[in-house]
């Protein structure tokens, strides 16, 4: 906590600024959302040992737009696998609505860095996948998955196998696949670095809107500051590796967002301010 | 194809894939026939493809009937290689442990040669079929085993992380992500095993039979036959060609999405 408390205090003498605040360290609900404590990881075992992440404590609120940025390789899709289940941590635990986090927790969907789509499967049958692990039926889900795949942009793609398509359409296609089965947490991790700009805008307006109107709690990856600040409800800001925390603030916009909140001057004061956090550091990704 | 105007039916059938194969025989044979012309070659060392053809036309009954065993013994050696090779990577595949304790080993037993033993199996089975698709299976087992092996190993961890992440049990997981990824390689794996173990048959024919192609074989070398000998080594390739295509035409079946099949899947779309 201390590398956290004197990052906030350097910032604050930096640019006093009256509508943006550090989320001060409130008791937090343990038994609801996710709750991180002393969590570390290092990779490897005797002379070959990296640290990749220090140890962390914050907590994610149920139905919280949570957006982590950081510097490329500080350990953000680590920090995402342990939440989600699939890598233990070194030290520390999460908890998730109260319980221990030991194994994969199926109320989750799971965007990852590329697409991972399955080959051999067309572009419907890939988002039905995880109907089809978690033996749910085919029949109720297939107009959902059909939906999806129409607001993203795919109408006329189920068919098609994941090749025919562009490295933009496939990854839209596997956020379907991680919003078919209605989730309650979404883990994002840089879900739209394959997307052009003006798509990638498009997808944000209608994640944040997803959010808002489903209320799920979002756990979202980016290296884009602007696509933090306009999705999050806190923005947690990481340091270069091995990763700790710099700053979580909290991104006072509003619910209801649209793209010209990016004009807003609370926005632009947030962005700066992040940006200033990685460019003291003399990196910015 | 640009510079013609007009390709005739002869012409396309000159660039038909299928018949390329065959033109490079013909070219080969008459190589073949020339050569023994030209050097006057004598009919004990090398005999004259007409001769070889005479064989394969006079004696067809005797030569097919020859063949079935063979190719019977073939198969079930090639079965079992498969049948057991599969699951024996899944194994090594699966858990570092096995993998230590069983590939060396595996690698280590496959330089013996199986030519070495195979008499072995002779004085444990007799002169029946047993010994031959044991011969067969011993040479078409590993190459499964080694390419089924890279094929479960190339999994992208993320992937099956993803489909941990669903919540699949690990059962289901593997079905739907670790063994079909691993299909294109388990399939070059098999067309390699197909050959090797037609290779394997006639290797048990050869050290303790009274039929197939392998005893024909033996015995027309034990009396200077040669127009024979040449007939049963081409009734052998055609053999292992046969088996080859018909590997290759369930892989095309099994594993069309695969890169290596995908001008297929233009075609048919
Ligand atoms: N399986 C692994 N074994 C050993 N070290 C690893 C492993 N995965 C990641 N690392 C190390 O941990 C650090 C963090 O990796 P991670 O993938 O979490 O970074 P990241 O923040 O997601 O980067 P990027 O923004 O480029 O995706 C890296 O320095 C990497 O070298
Ligand atoms: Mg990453």
């Amino acid at each position: 906590m201390t590398a956290t408390m004197k990052a906030t205090n350097h910032m604050s003498v930096d640019q006093p600024s009256a509508h943006l605040r550090v989320v001060s360290e409130q008791s937090q609900n343990t038994t609801s959302g996710i709750n991180l404590s002393g969590v570390s990881k290092t990779y490897g075992t005797g002379d070959g040992k990296v640290q990749s992440l220090r140890p962390l404590d914050f907590h994610i609120n149920d139905g919280e737009f949570f957006v982590v940025v950081g510097p490329s390789g500080c350990g953000k899709s680590t920090l995402l696998k342990m939440i989600s289940g699939l890598l233990p941590p070194t030290t520390g635990e999460i908890h998730v609505d109260g319980n221990k986090v030991t194994e994969p927790h199926g109320d989750v969907g799971i965007v990852f860095q590329n697409a991972l789509l399955l080959p051999w499967r067309n572009i419907l049958n890939n988002v039905l996948m995880p109907i089809d692990m978690k033996n749910l039926s085919r029949e109720t889900y297939t107009p959902r998955a059909r939906e999806l795949l129409k607001m993203v942009g795919l109408e006329g793609f189920e068919k098609k196998l994941p090749w025919q398509l562009s490295g933009g359409m496939q990854q839209r296609a596997s956020i379907c696949r991680a919003l078919v089965h209605d989730p309650k947490i979404m883990m994002m991790d840089e879900p739209f670095g394959a997307l052009d700009a003006m798509t990638r805008e498009k997808m944000n307006v209608e994640l944040s809107r997803i959010q808002r109107r489903t209320g799920k709690t979002i756990l979202l990856i980016t290296h884009s500051i602007p696509e933090a600040v306009f999705l999050a409800d806190k923005v947690l800001v990481m340091t270069e590796r091995p990763g700790g925390i710099a700053a979580i603030y909290d991104v006072p916009l509003g619910r209801e967002r649209t793209l010209d909140v990016m004009s807003n001057p609370v926005f632009t004061d947030l962005v700066a301010r992040i940006r200033k956090h990685f460019m003291t550091n003399s990196t910015l990704d | 194809m640009s510079e013609k105007k007009a390709p005739g039916a002869a012409a396309r059938l000159l660039n038909a894939a299928w018949l390329r194969p065959f033109l490079l025989l013909v070219m080969i044979i008459v190589g073949w026939d020339l050569a023994i012309r030209i050097f006057s070659i004598p009919a004990y060392q090398i005999p004259a493809p007409g001769d070889v053809v005479k064989v394969l036309v006079t004696d067809w009954r005797e030569l097919l009937a020859q063949s079935w065993p063979t190719t019977y013994a073939t198969l079930l050696g090639f079965l079992a290689s498969a049948v057991f090779g599969i699951p024996v990577a899944m194994l090594i595949a699966g858990s570092r442990t096995v993998e230590s304790y069983v590939y060396p080993l595996l690698v280590f037993s496959q330089s013996i040669p199986k030519v070495a033993i195979a008499p072995l199996f002779v004085v444990w089975f007799g002169f029946g079929i047993v010994p031959k698709i044991i011969a067969a299976f011993l040479l078409g087992f590993f190459p499964v085993v080694v390419s089924a092996v890279q094929g479960f190993k190339s999994v992208d961890p993320d992937m099956v992380d993803l489909a941990r992440a669903m919540k699949g049990s690990r059962f289901k997981v593997f079905c739907a992500v670790n063994l079909p990824h691993a299909l294109p390689a388990i399939f070059s794996g098999l067309k390699v095993s197909v050959t090797l173990a037609v290779v394997g048959a006639v290797v048990g024919e050869f050290v303790g039979s009274n039929s197939g192609i392998g005893y024909v074989l033996q015995r027309s070398i034990g009396t200077f036959d040669l127009p024979t000998m040449f007939a049963a080594l081409v009734i052998l390739a055609l053999l292992g060609v046969i088996l080859f295509w018909l590997v290759d035409r369930i892989e095309r079946f099994a594993i069309p999405w695969h890169v290596s099949q995908r001008a297929d899947v233009f075609v048919a779309s």
